[in-house]
């Protein structure tokens, strides 16, 4: 046997084993915090399927139907709207966000942080923050998406810029080209598959959010589901739970087809 | 390697008198390069290079790798400062221009690199109508659609006289190397400009792609009286499309004489 493979076979360092006594302990430290308990996990599955039992089969009343798919529609024209304002509002706050484009490092930095605290903070916190601010209802929803949406492209389409191939921009600069020109030609087309992939990721965190956001009283359909567990009127919770999947699902299903169609084929 | 430069230049270089005394230009000089000097960091590029070039005058600058060929063309564009000593373009100091000021300068200056750099997503006529952005800053270059029909028409005249005309609406990632550099030498006359710099242009093709874009970029300019500095690898360029060599090597401008007075196997000394 080599040195190298008996090397392995090494006693850990009393150092490294304190270290991986340590790593155990933080382990079971969060378990004990996050009250994690074998017998209420045993006692969980005739639970649920006592559940299960009182969900099934799902409300498909008409008019329940209708209502659910109403809200439905709400909870996409919140995600869509917000997206779409978001990830507009992006672009030139990933603008000044990109190091090395147009704007000096300090302002790099003050928009990065900025950036940094808004992702920070949940979706359904700035809900929250704007049913405060602008009432109940769902534009209070699209504004916690739209600043969802600038937390999240802003800073991926700021890196996507910064990856760019430096050549084409240094070429329209060699030309005597204005930073933004040289922006707009040569930085934003380069980067553009990656702003399109982005903001279809951006849209599907979109859908996935606007559907939760009604629990906060912030428009969509969430308010359904809240309101069907807190009646314990199972079967129509279960109906939104199985619409959210199913429309969710098929968003990222549409989204996947649009990001091949456009990247795939362009690239 | 230094005895080549000895018996080769024309004359010594001089930090107090730059260039080459039998070089002395009669014409107005184009780029003047005086004791320039640069580092990155504490790596020391090159120290001292002193030259000056007359309007239509076509150089080539030559050395082995890393000897700091491409950087210094992008000191004399004034795309990243020197460290010390001063260059000037066109009669103006880069270094002590302003922005705006160092942005018209550079509008009367194009350049070729070693890769095309065109976007590729683009068209090719959108590509070349992005060489007019110094002359006419604004959204209305940003694409061949928008912009004035005059553009538009001087960048297909560009394509034209590069051979291109008839590829104008494809994407530029549709073309083949020797093509994309043609559309790239496209971008960089289609403002008329007076000086020219090119960055082994023929590096990234095949050796008859590399003939055909040389042979047409040194066609198109040379008939313009437009000044060239180019940097090549291939001596036998260097010495054919140069009316001028300058050699660059151990950090020092070591060569600068006439591409008539050098032989092939002079040039080669450089690389040793």
């Amino acid at each position: 046997m080599t040195d190298a493979a008996l090397k392995r076979f090494e006693r850990p360092s009393a150092l490294a084993f304190l270290g991986y006594i340590l790593g155990v302990s933080i382990i079971f430290w969060c378990l004990a915090g996050a009250g994690f308990s074998l017998e209420k996990v045993a006692s969980a599955p005739p639970r649920f399927a006592d559940f299960a039992s009182r969900a099934f089969p799902p409300n498909l009343e008409p008019d329940v139907l209708v209502r659910l798919g109403w809200k439905m529609v709400e909870t996409l024209q919140i995600a869509v709207a917000g997206a779409v304002i978001g990830v507009i509002l992006s672009v030139p706050v990933a603008l000044v966000a990109a190091r090395g484009l147009i704007a000096a490092p300090w302002a790099n930095q003050i928009v990065r942080t900025t950036l940094g605290f808004i992702r920070a903070v949940p979706d359904i916190a700035w809900a929250l923050v704007f049913v405060v601010a602008v009432g109940l209802g769902p534009f209070a929803g699209m504004l916690a998406i739209v600043i969802d949406t600038i937390g999240f492209c802003g800073r991926f389409f700021a890196d996507d810029m910064e990856a760019t191939e430096r050549g084409p921009a240094e070429s329209l600069t060699a030309t005597g080209a204005r930073k933004i020109d040289v922006v707009a030609c040569a930085t934003i087309p380069a980067a553009l598959p990656a702003f399109i992939s982005t903001s279809l990721y951006a849209l599907e965190k979109a859908m996935r959010s606007s559907t939760i956001l009604g629990l906060v009283g912030a428009g969509g359909i969430g308010i359904e589901l809240k309101v069907g567990f807190d009646l314990f009127d199972y079967p129509t919770a279960m109906t939104v739970i199985l619409m959210i999947a199913v429309v969710v699902i098929g968003i990222e299903q549409l989204s996947g087809w649009t990001r091949t169609k456009i990247i795939g084929e362009q690239r | 390697m230094t005895d080549l430069v000895v018996t080769k230049r024309a004359a010594p270089l001089a930090q107090s008198e730059p260039t080459g005394a039998a070089f002395a230009p009669v014409s107005p000089v184009d780029i003047e390069a005086r004791g320039v000097t640069k580092h990155f960091g504490k790596t020391k590029v090159f120290s001292d290079v002193s030259f000056r070039l007359a309007r239509g005058e076509a150089v080539a600058l030559v050395g082995a790798n890393g000897t700091g060929k491409s950087t210094l063309l992008r000191c004399l564009m004034g795309l990243i400062p020197v460290t010390g000593g001063n260059v000037h373009l066109l009669g103006q100091q880069t270094d002590t221009s302003g922005a705006a000021a160092l942005r018209q300068l550079r509008a009367k200056a194009g350049l070729v690199s070693q890769k095309h750099n065109l976007v590729p997503r683009l068209s090719v006529l959108s590509n070349v109508v992005h060489g007019l952005l110094g002359k006419h800053p604004g959204m209305r270059h940003w694409s061949h659609t928008l912009a004035p029909q005059s553009s538009p028409a001087a960048a297909l005249h560009a394509l034209e006289r590069v051979g291109l005309g008839e590829f104008a609406g494809r994407r530029a990632d549709r073309l083949s190397g020797g093509q994309s550099q043609r559309v790239a030498i496209a971008r960089a006359i289609v403002g008329a400009p007076k000086v020219l710099f090119a960055d082994e242009p023929c590096a990234s093709l095949d050796p008859a792609a590399g003939e055909d874009v040389m042979d047409l970029f040194f066609r198109l300019v040379r008939d313009e009286g437009v000044t060239v500095v180019f940097t090549s690898h291939n001596v036998a360029h260097a010495l054919r499309y140069g009316d001028r060599v300058l050699g660059l090597a151990q950090g020092r401008m070591q060569l600068d004489a006439t591409a008539a007075s050098l032989s092939a196997e002079d040039l080669r000394g450089l690389y040793d």
